[in-house]
């Protein structure tokens, strides 16, 4: 299987007024396509970093980036709004639903940044409600859904664009047990059934059981 | 594809207390900002509607109004000579020579004020037709009697028929209301012409000279005459639209310019108002807007939502502050013409020209409100924007 992710020799490093807050040191990682990499390790260990690096909603200070055959950290920044919208699909640990749409408007939306007519919007987010559970639900808003129904709703904005990765950002962070491995569950059966690459960031030792790779993050090194 | 406009719509719906109080303070700006030019517009239409397109008047040059323009005697006899003075069916010349004056008069509520006192002849019902009585009668070219616009009549003391007003050293009756379709004329007292004349010991001397064209079209060749006949050249004929929309100018003028003055003035509260709603609503938004960015909606969708936000709560003050300015056009007001020094009575009136002038007032007050916070709400870093700030 060939690398669909490349973290070449990556830094990053934030700056606090004129003090330098090195985050991540020169690391180097590749993730194959179709695998579902669970990334652990404490608080600051630099996981997230790494994570939205990965998901172009950041930019390294040093090194290459290479996702989905794009060499990310040249893009410019209209450039990466367009790949993002493309290639990636977020989950977010408190779902980040937008309140006042419904889970269907909720779904669509990274569908408006595509050419696809209104029907076919259509067709592809009742076709993924439905594989998240949740085709009775389509005209709810995000207070009348319990946290497991929105985060399965994130889920299905997530991958309604069909992207070659999904990043989640500890996504069962906010649920209780049940909810959690209903979506530690679903995030598998993307994973296997529809091949989808899958990066995570977990403090649960139970999400991490279903990875196919584990990786500890420590001050910002892989160990 | 910008962010859809049903989200900017929920949105600006979900805070409706402060939406409220920033839609009710555009709302305000543009009230007064109609009412201005309402009431500019009023003078002007009420100006111009006094005067008739096909009537010629005339003044003495240089004079920069009625009360200031004398025309003697000799020079009246010389314009009715002129050829293109239209006649009646019994081939009597449609002309009004009309001596101007000011009186004062007391107002019914206290106070003094202005009254024009215009004398005319007999031929003016042909000249101005839009003269109708209302209540009493024609006055008796031979006494001293007066009639009075009807927005004379409900303002001041003795101007009612029946009663006598003093002025010129004699007694005038009251004998009739006249209306004439909300024009200047309503704001005036007419008697005859030489009655007024004789009072006022002018002579033959009135101040204008009013004649109705035979043909319009021959203006030029009239105005022609004026300029190469010596005896009239120190003269102008004008046609009488014109000469009363001129004469509106310098306080419809005023009143717009003292009004947009103070009405600006006004939109910086607004305009701060709107700020501040517009970067509340980014800031309650952050996390939205990190989200949105995440999918790979750019910088220019964040930019134009949040924008058509304030732009939203702009248009909806300016369709709540013009529908309450509408309701103006109910009143009537008076104030002093300068033009003619003399109480003028007017009603707002709205024009399509002032709809389109207030909502582009409220545009600016919601584009110039709205763009900072707009700006700010693009350019939120995404990383920080997902954390709330």
């Amino acid at each position: 299987m060939s690398a669909i992710i490349q973290v070449k020799n990556v830094s990053k490093s934030y700056w606090r007024n004129s003090l330098e807050i090195p985050v991540l040191h020169d690391l180097t990682l590749d993730v194959t396509e179709g695998e579902f990499l669970v990334l652990m390790g404490p608080s600051g260990s630099g996981k997230t970093t790494l994570l939205n690096l990965i998901a172009g909603i950041d930019r390294p200070s040093k090194g290459e980036l290479n996702v989905a055959g794009t060499d990310i950290a040249k893009l410019n920044e209209s450039g990466l709004a367009k790949w993002r919208s493309a290639s990636v699909g977020f989950v977010f640990q408190f779902y980040n639903l937008i309140p006042v749409l419904t889970a269907f408007e909720n779904v669509e939306l990274p569908l408006l940044l595509t050419k696809l007519s209104k029907s076919e919007r259509k067709k592809h987010v009742e076709n993924v409600l439905n594989i998240v559970g949740l085709g009775d639900r389509i005209y709810h808003y995000p207070k009348q859904l319990s946290g497991g129904q929105e985060q399965r709703v994130a889920i299905a904005r997530a991958i309604v664009t069909d992207p070659v990765i999904l990043v989640a950002d500890e996504p069962t962070g906010d649920l209780d047990k049940t909810s959690a491995q209903e979506i530690l569950t679903l995030m598998e059966r993307l994973n296997k059934e529809f091949k989808k690459t899958i990066v995570m960031v977990t403090h649960d030792p139970h999400a991490a059981e279903k990875a196919t790779r584990l990786l500890h993050l420590e001050k910002g090194d892989l160990v | 594809m910008a962010v859809p406009f049903k989200y900017v719509f929920r949105s600006f719906k979900t805070r409706k207390l402060t939406t409220a109080i920033t839609v009710t303070g555009i709302a305000l700006v543009v009230f007064v900002f109609a009412a201005v030019l309402m009431m500019a517009y009023g003078v002007q239409k009420t100006l111009v509607a006094t005067g008739a397109p096909d009537n010629v008047m005339v003044t003495r040059k240089a004079s920069n109004g009625e009360i200031s323009s004398i025309i003697d005697g000799d020079t009246r006899n010389v314009i009715r000579t002129l050829p293109f003075i239209a006649k009646d069916s019994n081939g009597k010349q449609i002309i009004s020579e009309e001596p101007v004056v000011v009186i004062n008069l007391e107002i019914k509520k206290g106070g003094m004020s202005n009254v024009t006192v215009r004398g005319v002849s007999h031929e003016v019902t042909l000249l101005r037709p839009q003269i109708k009585m209302k209540e009493g009668r024609m006055f008796n070219p031979s006494l001293r009697e007066l009639i009075v616009g009807e927005a004379i009549s409900k303002k001041f003391l003795g101007a009612q028929i029946g009663s006598k007003i003093k002025f010129a050293g004699d007694y005038w009756s009251i004998v009739g209301v006249f209306e004439s379709n909300g024009s200047g004329f309503d704001s005036e007292l007419w008697g005859d012409s030489d009655q007024l004349l004789n009072a006022f010991n002018r002579g033959s001397a009135v101040s204008t000279l009013t004649f109705k064209m035979a043909n319009i079209n021959d203006f030029e060749k009239c105005k022609l005459a004026f300029e190469t006949d010596k005896r009239l050249v120190q003269f102008e004929p004008k046609i009488e639209q014109k000469f009363f929309e001129e004469q509106s100018e310098f306080l419809a003028t005023f009143i717009r310019v003292l009004g947009i003055f103070i009405t600006v003035i006004f939109s910086i509260g607004a305009i701060i108002g709107a700020m501040i709603t517009m970067y509340s609503a980014v800031a309650n938004r952050t996390v939205e807007i990190g989200t949105m960015r995440s999918l790979g909606f750019s910088r220019r969708s964040i930019l134009t939502a949040f924008l058509s936000e304030a732009l939203l709560i702009s248009l909806i003050g300016a369709v709540v502050g013009l529908f309450f300015a509408s309701f103006l056009q109910f009143f009537t007001v008076s104030t002093l013409n300068f033009s003619s020094f003399a109480e003028l009575s007017f009603s707002f009136a709205l024009s399509p020209s002032i709809v389109i002038s207030s909502f582009i007032f409220a545009v600016v007050m919601g584009f110039v409100g709205g763009f900072l916070p707009s700006v700010r709400a693009a350019r939120l870093n995404i990383v920080s924007a997902l954390r709330g700030g």
